[in-house]
């Protein structure tokens, strides 16, 4: 009757209660809570005791990434009072268009995608930081490049706090200390490398690229790296404008390119088929399975986190720079990077913001590895290894440096044609008519 | 009449109702004493300006309250629904002093009003803003008349979404309920304790949310090429039989059907559950009959069982077909719509969503309240005929 | 008589008839048979992603769930999904949540909408067409459509990221599939029942209260079970009106942030699938009671 449901009802909220004072539940912020003797001697708040107040910003990353975000705060919430109050949601995209066009918008939002970040930005209120930072002050703190891709017709609109290196090519380290085989300089040379590798009896390369939705991004990583090593950083930028068309050489040589080594049976582990079908996360893993089943996979930095427990970056993996092609192009590096925007006019908003460009909002995480910080004045010696210092140096030493070019288009191509257009190639169909395609949607405006 | 098969209706009501007429005969002859129309009128703005008043005050309570959120709930619980109550019966009493003939023209509206009210702000309203978005441009900065709509109808992507969209149209709902049904009467059949299980089992996938549906057939459909272990319970299945392993969700067309599979799955579920109530209240009266005339299972089944729940039917499909219309979920998690799987629904989430394109989103969603409107229509004579 | 009535005779009267069961001897096991395969094939996926819960990420991707029942008892199994998801930080707060919105969300729409499918089915008023139109075409209405709006709308008088908020969201959202099935059952309601009860002198409301509700028992119990289970599992809604802040976090959003930030900790879903379906199927079992009386009030012809 009534009463088993009620009972039942009661016996798992009982359950409920007890598994809520089974754990740690995060107290009101102990940080920066205690009575500090003032809160205005900081470098961010303008002189102003601005503590009680909260700012809270959205973001796309949760779970580790957010906590370990949460703790590079913590030094600016103990100097200044103020409380930081982070939401992350991996329906960041969708989450943030409701909330800006709702009426809603956070305090400041964390941009995985600059493209996204522009299109927010055209249709909302926003700050424009050129009001609040002078341009001396951002050219120290950023290389042009971080500035260029932040600014929107005019304005300063973001600043950016994580970068991430996507030009790696990840490979089977004891394998190449057996057998001697060395890291490629030239494109020619790691083509050379994988043919000798066959002569071995090793599967040269893991190409992976399933992500339910997503399937495609991997390609177009490719592109955009191949095409920057082709073709001029302003070909790159027009690309990414929509100035230079998909169907032009520039960016058809780089998928044939691409397909030079996608396409050859012998060079990817399960051949076109398993391109497709599996997941991108699963692309380094046959590099460290006993015997490995391919040699080199490339991806960018955030694949360590998809191998298996236990395995050893820098010993069992390692990564080498992704070699140049046409020697003039230079050593470019394409990478992605999350950027912070403000919507609230208010005074600590700003002091946040302020925090953010400076390398020491992101000291906590950087420590944790796995992160590496665009700011000009984070010391290198804060990485924590071999590993993380290496990306930051190859971000440094970057002769040019781009954005992944998928997340700077507009979302119907970049976050749609692009992505269906490389899938459909992939597949085997023409290449003129996927270009012609991807043409045809970019949106008129 | 059947006073045995509806005791509540007797004993109960009767006595309600002498209970009842004396009361009002007391509140006539208060209102006969305060006729003067100065109270009156006090009395009948008094009730309703405090119920009006504790409501918002719970609402203020409950929007901006520190106070735990255990008793939030429960203020939640006792106004949302006492206070429903309340304000029903308590706009109930008051249009029960008017006169009889505005009574009876008012209270209706009484018992639909709230509904109207919560519908009108939460669906009607985004609708009609919807319908005024599809006529602008992407950022609903410009007019820009029928554009949209030409996309809709004419880009050779829309050409195989609309073709996808109804595959799942035509499929999805007739499955269901169908395999609905029979599973509902074959159950009967059984005893209690196994038909019990058997219908928990049948509805358990509705149980799970669309996120584990999803990883649950991930599982079935997952491709690795020949060679491989195949994770995938199909591809495990063919390769066993020596078979060379497919890659359901790619190859097209037919990837659609192992999609709307899904949703098959899903659904049965609800038509089952629906129409097994339905089914148990044909009175064993009408299936005697049929049968001491010597008509077979199958053609009760027919002739006797379908006639005699066809509203249910109707209601089941135009249920299972509207949500088909409208859930994107499924596509978007496992193809988000690649490789020719689409569907109107899916698509429209990508336009408003992920491209941001306004204009084209709000046109799928206003393709779909057309495409709608014959069942609107079949529904309005059921609703019709019910009356007769 | 006829050989063939004779035989049906025979038949009806061998088997003690319970209500509308008569023994099929010589389909049943077909029948059985039949009704076993479909449930099989409908359990087993569901059961696969149980097994795999019980399994490590690298199994699970290594080799295919069946491949268990070889290995019975040398499977590596594993309890780490569950106890990785059951305590998580804030999923007790979370579960907690889940509960305060669902049960709200279930009991307001219902209330409302009785009142209105009675109006609908049984009360004579200008509109009357109209607005029953209006419900079935609402129903096709996209509820991502309503976000930006009813969040503007939010956003004027505070209540986006309040409890308020989203109760009165999945009100709105559910109300046109609340109503319409109602309808559909009060309004099967033999005429004979509500004139009599109009001839005794009981006023709507009292006919309501007193007659259709309790009749309407199993509409309101399945509607119920569904607008919870659908309440339980939503994460859009919750995203957009409850907000991303922890401590309004509930189960399926919880999860979603456990996979991580790029999906590589989905191996969360498999056992987190599981604990979110318990609640959804200890409300169906509870409110199962009501299925099998004399729903759909049969035909009362005299």
């Amino acid at each position: 009757m009534k009463k088993l449901l009620f009972v039942l009802l009661g016996l798992t909220l009982v359950v409920g209660f007890v598994l809520t004072g089974c754990q740690k539940e995060e107290a009101a912020e102990e940080a920066g809570m205690e009575s500090k003797a003032s809160y205005t001697q900081n470098e961010w708040t303008d002189g102003e005791d601005l503590s009680g107040k909260t700012v809270n910003i959205f973001g796309a990353f949760v779970d580790e990434d957010a906590k370990r975000f949460e703790a590079s705060m913590v030094p600016f919430e103990e100097a200044t009072g103020i409380e930081i109050e982070y939401e992350g949601s991996g329906d960041f995209e969708a989450l943030i268009t409701v909330r800006t066009e709702g009426g809603d918008p956070p305090d400041v939002a964390a941009f995985p995608q600059p493209g996204l970040m522009q299109d927010v930005v055209s249709r909302t209120d926003h700050i424009n930081l050129s009001d609040w930072f002078d341009s001396s002050y951002m050219k120290n703190q950023y290389n042009q490049s971080w500035l260029d891709l932040a600014t929107y017709k005019g304005e300063m609109v973001g600043v950016w706090y994580r970068a991430s290196v996507k030009s790696l090519v990840w490979y089977a380290k004891p394998i190449f200390e057996a057998e001697g085989y060395e890291i490629p300089q030239t494109w020619d040379e790691m083509l050379a490398l994988s043919d000798q590798m066959i002569a071995d009896g090793y599967i040269p390369w893991s190409i992976t690229m399933e992500s339910s939705g997503a399937t495609g991004w991997v390609a177009t990583d490719w592109m955009e790296d191949i095409l920057l090593r082709t073709a001029p950083p302003e070909k790159y930028d027009q690309w990414v404008a929509g100035e230079l068309p998909f169907s032009s050489p520039e960016v058809k040589r780089a998928a044939e390119v691409m397909g030079d080594i996608w396409f050859n049976e012998d060079y990817v582990l399960g051949g076109r088929n398993s391109i497709l079908t599996v997941p991108f996360g699963d692309g380094a893993t046959p590099l460290v399975q006993d015997p490995p089943k391919a040699l080199m996979h490339r991806q960018a930095s955030f694949i360590t986190a998809f191998l298996p427990e236990g395995t050893k970056v820098g010993e069992d993996i390692d990564y080498f720079y992704l070699p140049l092609i046409d020697e003039e192009e230079g050593k470019p590096v394409l990478g992605a990077g999350d950027c912070f925007t403000a919507f609230t006019d208010k005074a600590e908003t700003k002091a946040v913001m302020k925090y953010l460009t400076q390398g020491i909002s992101t000291k906590a995480w950087l420590q944790s590895g796995g992160f590496v910080s665009p700011h000009n004045d984070t010391p290198i010696d804060w990485y924590p290894t071999v590993v993380d210092r290496g990306y930051a140096e190859i971000l440094q030493n970057a002769d040019t440096f781009r954005f992944d070019a998928s997340d700077l288009m507009p979302g119907q191509v970049g976050a749609g044609s692009f992505w269906k257009g490389m899938v459909d190639y992939v597949s085997g169909e023409d290449l003129d008519e996927v270009m012609m395609k991807i043409d045809n949607s970019w949106p008129e405006e | 009449m059947n006073a045995g098969r509806f005791p509540c209706l007797h004993p109960s009501l009767i006595q309600k109702e002498i209970f009842m007429a004396s009361i009002s005969k007391k509140n006539n002859r208060i209102f006969e004493i305060f006729a003067a129309t100065p109270v009156r009128i006090l009395i009948s703005l008094v009730v309703p300006t405090i119920t009006f008043l504790v409501l918002r005050w719970s609402f203020i309570y409950m929007r901006d309250s520190e106070a735990s959120k255990f008793l939030i709930g429960i203020v939640a619980l006792t106004v949302g629904v006492g206070g429903v109550w309340v304000l029903y019966a308590a706009t109930d009493n008051l249009v029960g002093i008017f006169p009889v003939r505005l009574r009876d023209t008012l209270r209706p509206f009484v018992f639909v009003g709230p509904a109207v009210v919560v519908l009108l702000f939460y669906i009607v309203f985004p609708a009609l803003r919807t319908i005024w978005l599809s006529f602008l441009n992407r950022t609903s900065t410009e007019f820009v008349g029928l554009k949209n709509y030409a996309f809709v109808f004419t880009d050779p992507e829309m050409f195989i979404v609309m073709r996808n969209t109804l595959f799942w149209v035509l499929v999805v709902p007739f499955v269901a309920v169908s395999l609905g049904l029979i599973i509902a009467v074959m159950a009967d059949r059984l005893k209690p304790s196994a038909e019990k299980i058997v219908k928990s089992l049948i509805f358990l996938p509705m149980a799970i949310s669309f996120v584990g549906a999803s990883v649950i057939w991930r599982f079935v459909y997952f491709y690795q090429p020949a060679g491989y272990d195949q994770i995938g319970l199909l591809n495990a299945i063919i390769t066993m039989f020596g078979g060379e392993p497919i890659a359901w969700l790619i190859i097209r067309p037919w990837n659609n059907f192992f999609l709307l599979l899904i949703m098959i799955w899903l659904q049965t579920g609800f038509a089952m559950v629906i129409q097994s109530a339905a089914v148990k209240g044909v009175p064993s009266s009408l299936l005697e009959a049929a049968r001491i005339d010597g008509a077979g299972e199958i053609r009760i089944f027919f002739n006797v069982t379908i006639p005699y729940i066809k509203g249910t039917i109707l209601t089941v499909m135009t249920t299972i077909l509207f949500m088909v219309l409208k859930i994107f979920d499924i596509v978007y998690v496992m193809t988000s719509g690649n490789y020719d799987t689409g569907i109107v629904a899916s698509r429209m989430y990508q336009e408003a969503f992920i491209f941001r394109n306004n204009g084209r989103g709000s046109a799928l969603a206003v393709f779909l309240f057309i495409v709608v409107i014959p069942f609107m229509i079949r529904n309005i004579s059921q609703l019709r005929e019910n009356r007769r | 008589m006829s050989n063939k009535t004779k035989n049906n005779q025979a038949i009806t009267q061998s088997t003690p008839s319970k209500k509308s069961r008569p023994a099929l001897h010589i389909r049943s096991w077909t029948m059985r048979l039949v009704l076993f395969l479909i449930v099989l094939i409908w359990t087993v996926p569901t059961l696969g992603l149980l097994i795999s819960s019980f399994r490590s990420p690298e199994a699970i991707s290594a080799t295919g769930w069946w491949t268990v029942f070889g290995r019975l008892f040398h499977a590596e199994w594993t309890m780490q999904n569950y106890v990785s998801v059951l305590f998580a930080d804030f999923m007790g707060l979370a579960f907690m949540n889940s509960i305060l919105v669902s049960i709200p969300s279930t009991v307001i729409p219902i209330t409302i909408a009785a009142f209105a499918a009675y109006a609908i089915a049984w009360m004579n008023f200008p509109g009357r067409e109209a607005i029953f139109v209006m419900i079935v075409g609402l129903l096709v209405v996209p509820l991502q459509m309503a976000l930006i709006p009813v969040l503007k709308i939010y956003t004027t008088y505070q209540l986006n990221g309040t409890y308020l908020g989203i109760w009165l969201a999945h009100t709105g959202f559910g109300l046109p599939l609340a109503t319409y099935l109602l309808f559909g059952y009060i309004s099967s309601i033999p005429k004979e029942i509500i004139e009599s009860a109009h001839a005794d002198g009981a006023t709507p409301w009292m006919s309501f209260t007193r007659l259709v509700l309790p009749l309407s028992k199993p509409a309101i119990a399945s509607f119920a079970i569904f607008q919870f289970m659908w309440v339980w599992n939503d994460l859009l809604v919750a995203l957009v009106f409850l907000g991303t802040k922890k401590e309004n976090a509930l189960v399926t959003t919880r999860l979603a942030e456990m996979v991580g930030s790029r999906g590589q900790d989905w191996h969360v879903l498999t056992s987190g699938a599981f604990l979110t379906m318990i609640m959804p199927l200890i409300i169906f079992f509870s409110l199962q009671r009501y299925f099998v009386r004399g729903m759909m009030a049969g035909s009362v012809k005299g």
